[in-house]
This record gives structure tokens, C-alpha cells and sequence, in this order.
């Protein structure tokens, strides 16, 4: 699979184009954040005339969608259904938790920056993002992915040994399956 | 020559089945949105969805019945809409029929399912588990009623060849759903529970049970069920077509008459909850099975 943004293939334009317009979210709802995905994909705000709907099972989504703080406890949980994601796969950090731990900045026991552990495509900040900034956010990652630019579960690939040690810090007793694909 | 061309109308009619069958669903999503004062998706959308997951690596192996769960499930759809005619006259449609061929549609009809119930149990989720079971409880509820009604036309008009009963339909100039009103009518509220939606999508309910027996496919096997499925609905609806509504003369009347159909089943479920697994098997077991006996005793009284 070719993620190469100067390979002008028409193949791999239509592919790109499917992916943007077929996302199927899975929401990783344990931060407050994930109360505002019922608006965005109900009446007011349709996410599914952008093709964005909700998958069920990590087997069957495209993206997954981290609804704000991390637990240290849960973080594990997050990794292990990333990796049972299939390619292509896209991260979406949801909330300022995401980004540098929000007002959660202090505390014991979430972690603060997701990117040190999970390969994030697209961040959407504030703190609860409204509806119109999550479907930027879609909006932002369809842009990416028509470009190719979309590429994290590459670098998750590439860089697995860095994510592992971060990922073993946050959790010592580690008993997680190889990540095989 | 003869074989060669039998070959390509198989091939043609599949592939009708597979566009019909997607749209289908496509506007169904869509008649959905409007219900609920969404725009919703474009109808295509399910194209798109069905070449994305194609598109999909798919890394997945939990056994090998695992594997053939999606394949059983496809081959079923495939053989149901062989021995389903799709038009009056054939034309194009080549079909394989014989005498008891409804009979025999009867049983490859439930082997998709029960294939996949085996692929399903191979994964090991307790959600597909539970999925199966449900599902099967399902289909014991709906059979019945469905088999009486047919039973009851096989009474009624002495055939057990589709094709026997378009012929009746063409002699008599009526359709079958006014020549023996009950039958239909059971066959309808059966109907309910074989297209799955609410409220008897007690299978797949994807936050109770994270989508049951799919619950651990992904890209390919959901591409192959996708499409699997869209055939299946389209040979259901035209052997329903056939059975009741007398069958179709050309393509134009074969949609109308399957999307009229095929509305029954959508618009009940847009205002319907869910059934819990007993509710739904009890639904089944209450008026559509008195219907099936009723359309059975007038089959043999008149
Ligand atoms: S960003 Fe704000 S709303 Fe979102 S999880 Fe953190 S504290 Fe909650």
C-alpha cells in the first residue's frame, strides 16, 4: 500500500477518494468529551452525509476517536484496540486533553501527551470541542487522507520500538499480543 | 453456445442482484435520514463503503471456518438467486428450475446463516456467541410461519416450482396475494424477521452486542458480507415478487414492485425498538403463525 503523495496513480486516487468519503468512527468514549459525538452524527449535525459513521468493533473501523484524557489504567486498553484496527488507520485526538493534558495537566494518573504512545492524525482542541469543530476535524482528516498525508499507522510501523518503551513506562506489566500488521 | 451464454446470464443476473441490492440499501439509509430530519448519506454511498472495505488489508485469522464463514454466507446468496426467476420470461435471467425448487430454496436459504453461526463461533467473542444464538432463535420464529405459508400454497395450487406459480398467477389473472390473502400475509410478517431490521435486529445490535457474529470481520470478510447480503435481499424480494405479486414482465416493474415490497419491512423498523430475543420469537409464534394456519386450512377447504 502505497501512501507516496507524488505517485499520481488513478488507482490510488480512487482509493484515497473512497477512504475519504467511507470513515467509520470508532469513539473511545471515556473522556467527558465523548457527550458531544451523540450531536454530531444525530439530526443536528449529520456526520453521515460526509460518510462518517460509527463502526461497532475495532475489525470493522477506520478511525479511532480518542474522546479526551487517558487514564493511565485504560491506556493499555486504547493500545491493544488500535492494534487490532486494520490498515489503513487514522488517530484523531479529541480535546486538549489529547494534546498536552488540559486541566488534567497535573494530574497522577492520565497521561498527557497521546502522541507518545499513539500515532495521532489530526487533533481537535478546545475543551469540549462543539460539533462544528469535530466535523473540521473530519473535514481536516478527509483533506489529509485525499492527499496521502495520512499516514500514522506508518509511523506507528516505523517507529514501534519508541512507541513500546513510552507505551511500557506508562504500563510495566505488559502482556500484549505482537503487533503483527 | 447454449452453456456459454447460460453462464453469462448467471454472471449478468449477479451482478444485477449486487447493484440493486446496494442501492437499495443506499436509499434505504437515506429514507432513513429523512425520518429522522437528517439529509443523510448520497445513495451510493454503500458503493463507497463496499470499496473501501474492499480496499482494507485484512489481517485476521481465527481458524479456517472462520475464513469460509463469509464464503458460506456469499455461496448461499448466489445459489438462492439462481433458482429465483427473475423475470417472467427468462429473457436475459436464465434461472435453473425444476420441480421443487421452492423446496429446496427453503433449506439453502437458512445454509448462509448457519455457515456463518460456524465461522462466527470459531472467533472466539463472547458478542458473536450471543449473536448466533439470537439469531437462531430468530430464525425458528420466522420459519415457521414462512414454511406454512408456502406449505399452504403448495396445497392450494398443487406445484412446488416458482415458475409453477407465475404460471398459475398468468392463467388466473390475479395476483396470489388476493388468491390466498393469508398466506401472504404470514409470509409478510415473516418477512419482518428475515430482512432484519428493527425490530427484530436483535442479531446485529451494534452497542448492545457490538454487531454479533460480525463482531471480529473486518475489510474483506465485511466486504464479502456487504455484497452477499445485497443479493440476498434482492433474490428475497424478487422470490416474494414471483410467489405473490405475479412476477415481472420487464426490469422497470421488477423494481417497482421489489422497492414497494421492500418497504414494508424498512418503514415498520423505522418506528419500531427493538424486540429483546423471547419478544421477537413470541411475535413470530402470535398472529403470523395464526395466519399460516389459517392460510393452510383455506388451502385445503376451498
Ligand atoms: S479536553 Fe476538556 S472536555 Fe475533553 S476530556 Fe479533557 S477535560 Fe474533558
Amino acid at each position: 500500500m502505497s501512501y507516496d503523495k507524488d505517485s499520481h496513480k488513478i488507482f490510488d486516487f480512487i482509493q484515497n477518494w473512497a477512504r475519504k468519503h467511507s470513515i467509520w468512527v470508532l469513539a473511545y468514549g471515556t473522556g467527558c468529551g465523548a457527550i458531544e459525538i451523540p450531536p454530531t452524527m444525530t439530526s443536528r449535525y449529520d456526520a453521515e452525509r460526509l460518510g462518517v459513521r460509527g463502526a461497532a468493533t475495532p475489525r470493522q473501523a477506520d478511525v479511532l476517536l480518542i474522546t479526551g484524557y487517558l487514564t493511565t489504567k485504560t491506556l493499555k486498553r486504547v493500545i491493544r484496540v488500535y492494534e487490532q484496527m486494520q490498515d489503513p488507520k487514522y488517530v484523531i485526538g479529541f480535546g486538549s486533553c489529547t494534546i498536552n493534558g488540559g486541566m488534567y495537566y497535573d494530574s497522577y494518573n492520565t497521561i498527557k501527551v497521546l502522541d507518545k504512545y499513539l500515532p495521532v492524525d489530526v487533533y481537535i482542541n478546545g475543551c469540549m470541542p462543539r460539533p462544528e469543530a469535530v466535523l473540521a476535524g473530519f473535514a481536516k482528516l478527509q483533506q489529509l487522507i485525499a492527499e496521502g498525508k495520512a499516514n500514522g499507522a506508518q509511523k506507528y510501523k516505523e517507529n514501534l520500538e519508541w512507541y513500546r518503551e513510552n507505551q511500557k513506562r506508562i504500563s510495566p506489566h505488559w502482556v500484549m499480543p505482537e503487533y503483527n500488521w | 453456445m447454449e452453456l456459454f451464454l447460460n453462464i453469462l446470464g448467471a454472471i449478468a443476473t449477479v451482478i444485477l442482484a449486487f447493484i440493486v441490492g446496494m442501492s437499495y440499501g443506499g436509499i434505504v439509509r437515506k429514507i432513513t435520514a429523512r425520518v429522522q430530519n437528517r439529509k443523510g448519506p448520497p445513495w451510493y454511498q454503500n458503493f463507497i463503503d463496499a470499496y473501501k472495505l474492499y480496499s482494507k488489508t485484512t489481517a485476521i485469522h481465527h481458524g479456517w471456518m472462520h475464513r469460509m464463514g463469509p464464503a458460506f454466507l456469499m455461496v448461499s446468496s448466489v445459489v438462492t438467486l439462481m433458482f429465483v426467476p427473475v423475470l417472467n420470461n427468462g429473457g436475459w435471467f436464465e434461472n435453473m428450475n425444476f420441480q421443487g425448487d421452492l423446496i429446496f430454496l427453503l433449506y439453502i436459504m437458512v445454509f448462509g446463516s448457519l455457515g456463518m453461526a460456524l465461522g462466527a463461533g470459531q472467533t472466539g467473542n463472547p458478542n458473536s456467541a450471543i449473536g448466533v444464538t439470537r439469531g437462531l432463535s430468530q430464525m425458528v420464529g420466522f420459519e415457521i410461519p414462512w414454511v406454512m405459508a408456502l406449505v399452504a400454497m403448495m396445497i392450494q395450487y398443487k406445484t412446488t416450482s416458482i415458475t409453477g406459480f407465475i404460471e398459475v398467477q398468468q392463467e388466473s389473472g390475479t395476483w396470489l396475494m388476493f388468491s390466498s390473502p393469508f398466506a401472504f400475509i404470514a409470509a409478510v410478517l415473516a418477512m419482518l424477521g428475515m430482512f432484519r431490521y428493527s425490530p427484530f435486529d436483535i442479531v446485529g445490535a451494534p452497542s448492545e452486542l457490538a454487531s454479533g457474529p460480525v463482531s471480529e470481520n473486518g475489510g474483506k470478510y465485511l466486504f464479502t458480507m456487504m455484497s452477499s447480503g445485497s443479493i440476498f435481499t434482492f433474490a428475497k424480494l424478487t422470490l416474494y415478487v414471483d410467489l405473490f405479486m405475479g412476477g415481472a414482465n420487464n426490469l422497470l416493474v421488477l423494481l417497482i414492485k421489489t422497492f414497494a415490497l421492500y418497504m414494508v419491512p424498512v418503514l415498520y423498523g423505522l418506528v419500531s425498538p427493538r424486540y429483546r430475543t423471547e419478544q421477537a420469537v413470541r411475535y413470530f409464534w402470535g398472529w403470523p403463525l395464526f395466519f399460516g394456519l389459517l392460510a393452510i386450512i383455506y388451502a385445503v377447504i376451498f
